[in-house]
């Protein structure tokens, strides 16, 4: 079977149930794709046993590239494009960059660390979304279960593990 | 559930032992023979070469009087801030901090000893310490007669005859000192009332209390560092001022929570707090350090670009003396690039070897901090970090350490009924 197409989603009520049946359902052996849910639910990616997001590197190294940026700009225009005294000051007078570079810094870490996530988490312009359930931007938390990870565990198997679990209801999803 | 609240022993005590009280002792014992060297060799030494440009000659004891006015005015600090730390927790109804309260709280009983070193300090040594104390300024026909402090006159002597008595002065450093000594009582008295009959009333009232304390915060502590510190430069004055006090003192008073925290958890109390409790407290010292620097950078660049002579003369001071130009790049080092660079991941935020270095080295750092601001103003080129300087800051930290734990240790460590308890403990971040 292929992979990422054929699905077994379980649909539940409440996101204390939700974390007590992420433990349930991976101790049973059975892999999570992922969980959907319309709020973060506090402790879900630890239960989840997912490692924690890189993204603060992204952030950090997209602020350098502003801040040396920043630098550069300042320094080239101040010192050797077109020399200007300001208040007396030496053409590359650094406390005087500093504001600019600061913004710059907050800036580009700021857009880079979205840009990232957007992209990493497939929200990117180009992207298309897979929607599981349309709940579960209402008031539902969707577990889904690729097939073909867990191919040696049979549909029934899952469906009552997920039932078992607390699950209202289970449901097949497929996408081209 | 299984885990609560109630797995742990609730009534736990510091029990401040006598090896601990002796090496605290060993500390303040060490810092006073190095203050008496200190004193001796400045008696003795480098004090011959009387008589700077002004005509006013330099005698060993100013340095004396200007290390202790900094060690007051920091030390006060530090216990003001471990109150309004308690207060904005429960301002802010904020449940994660509920098993360290008692930590910030017990700072306060250095306020009543940093209340009477500052009035002896202040009557001993104003004239080493304050200019506008002396009469002849505001003396029309003397020489050295002073318009722009004469102007300023009022904020110092209303509502005396200027030059006489500092009524207003004394009266704002009794007003300060008498009111947050009074916050503090009262916030103590609530928090043992709580112990005892438990309940939610007196989470609510502590609640009005605090809010009127940070009412009174704001402008007091404002008011006491234009009062303690700015008027050193009595010509001088910069309109963050108060704020950059401020922020001196909440970062050093965040380290020194985080560092008794990290302590009293290593010799196994307050099992309740774990590494999520730190983190924020990391978190904190992170912020403001940042807090800080934008203060010190705002006063700075706009002095500097302005480049008015009796605005910059500070930096001019400062920047441009042999003796105290280094100083500028340890404040720097020490309190905004080594937690900005050191605390900026979550693990070292987490993990207690990271805070303790930098946590320790942020008290110093904030130290150098009021280094800067009070000694070049009272002693000019015959200042400098010495021995007596090491000595009087050893005296000073540990005494007020001494204070601080004898107050923690007359009562249980955790604010047992206080509602939000159980929540603090499924603090997870």
């Amino acid at each position: 079977m292929e992979r990422d197409k054929n699905f077994i989603l379980g649909v539940y009520d409440d996101e204390d149930v939700l974390l007590s049946a992420v433990t349930e359902v991976r101790e049973s052996g059975v892999k999570i794709h992922e969980v959907y849910s319309p709020f973060p639910v506090h402790g879900l990616d630890e239960v989840l046993g997912y490692k924690r997001s890189r993204l603060p590197i992204a952030a950090f190294l997209f602020g350098m590239l502003g801040t040396t940026l920043a630098l550069i700009m300042q320094f080239y225009m101040m010192k050797w494009d077109w020399p200007m005294i300001i208040g007396g000051k030496d053409y590359a007078s650094l406390p005087t960059f500093i504001p600019v570079t600061f913004e710059m810094t907050v800036l580009l870490a700021a857009f880079g660390m979205v840009g990232v996530f957007m992209i990493s988490s497939n929200l990117k312009p180009w992207g298309q979304p897979r929607i599981f359930d349309i709940r579960i931007t209402d008031d539902k938390h969707v577990m889904a279960i690729d097939l073909a990870t867990n191919a040696g565990l049979g549909e029934e198997n899952i469906s009552d593990v997920l039932k078992s679990s607390g699950a209202t209801e289970v449901n097949k999803k497929s996408f081209e | 559930m299984a885990h609560s609240t109630t797995n742990f022993n609730l009534d736990q005590k510091f029990d401040f032992t006598a090896a601990l009280r002796k090496s605290i002792m060993t500390v303040l014992v060490i810092g006073a023979v190095l203050l008496a060297i200190g004193v001796i060799t400045e008696m003795f030494g480098a004090s011959h070469d009387h008589a700077d440009e002004a005509g006013h000659a330099y005698h060993w004891y100013q340095r004396v009087f200007a290390n202790l006015w900094i060690n007051n005015v920091y030390f006060t600090g530090i216990a003001i801030i471990g109150v309004f730390f308690f207060a904005l927790q429960y301002a802010a109804q904020a449940g994660w901090s509920v098993p360290i309260l008692r930590i910030p709280l017990a700072f306060g009983s250095w306020l009543p000893i940093a209340f009477g070193l500052m009035v002896v300090t202040f009557f001993i040594a104003n004239h080493d310490l304050f200019h506008w104390t002396h009469s002849y300024i505001f003396d029309k026909s003397h020489p050295e007669y002073d318009k722009i402090i004469d102007d300023k006159g009022g904020y110092f002597y209303w509502p005396m005859e200027k030059g006489s008595f500092p009524l207003f002065y004394v009266i704002r450093l009794f007003l300060f000192f008498g009111f947050w000594i009074f916050f503090f009582n009262k916030m103590k008295s609530l928090t043992l009332a709580e112990d005892i009959h438990g309940g939610t009333d007196y989470w609510r009232k502590m609640r009005t209390w605090s809010a009127l304390f940070l009412v009174f915060f704001a402008v007091s502590s404002s008011i006491s560092s234009w009062d303690w510190v700015m008027s050193i430069d009595t010509h001088w004055f910069s309109t963050l001022f108060g704020w950059y006090v401020f922020a001196s003192w909440f970062v050093a008073g965040l380290s020194a929570i985080t560092l008794i925290v990290i302590f009293l958890r290593e010799k196994g109390y307050i099992e309740m707090v774990n590494e999520n409790h730190v983190h924020d407290l990391g978190k904190l010292i992170f912020g403001f350090s940042i807090f800080w620097t934008y203060l010190w950078f705002s006063q700075f660049l706009l002095i500097y670009y302005a480049n008015i002579p009796e605005e910059s003369v500070y930096f001019v001071e400062r920047m441009q003396s042999d003796v105290y130009s280094p100083f500028i790049f340890v404040n720097l080092v020490l309190n905004f690039f080594l937690p900005f660079l050191v605390l900026m991941t979550r693990d070292a935020k987490r993990h207690a070897i990271f805070l303790k270095v930098v946590c320790s080295l942020i008290i110093l750092g904030h130290w150098f901090d009021f280094f800067l601001m009070v000694q070049p103003g009272t002693l000019r080129q015959h200042g400098g970090f010495g021995l007596m300087e090491a000595g009087m800051f050893l005296v000073y930290g540990a005494s007020f350490t001494l204070v601080a734990m004898s107050a923690l240790a007359k009562k249980p460590l955790i604010t047992k009924n206080h509602p939000m308890l159980e929540e603090s403990y499924h603090h997870h971040i």
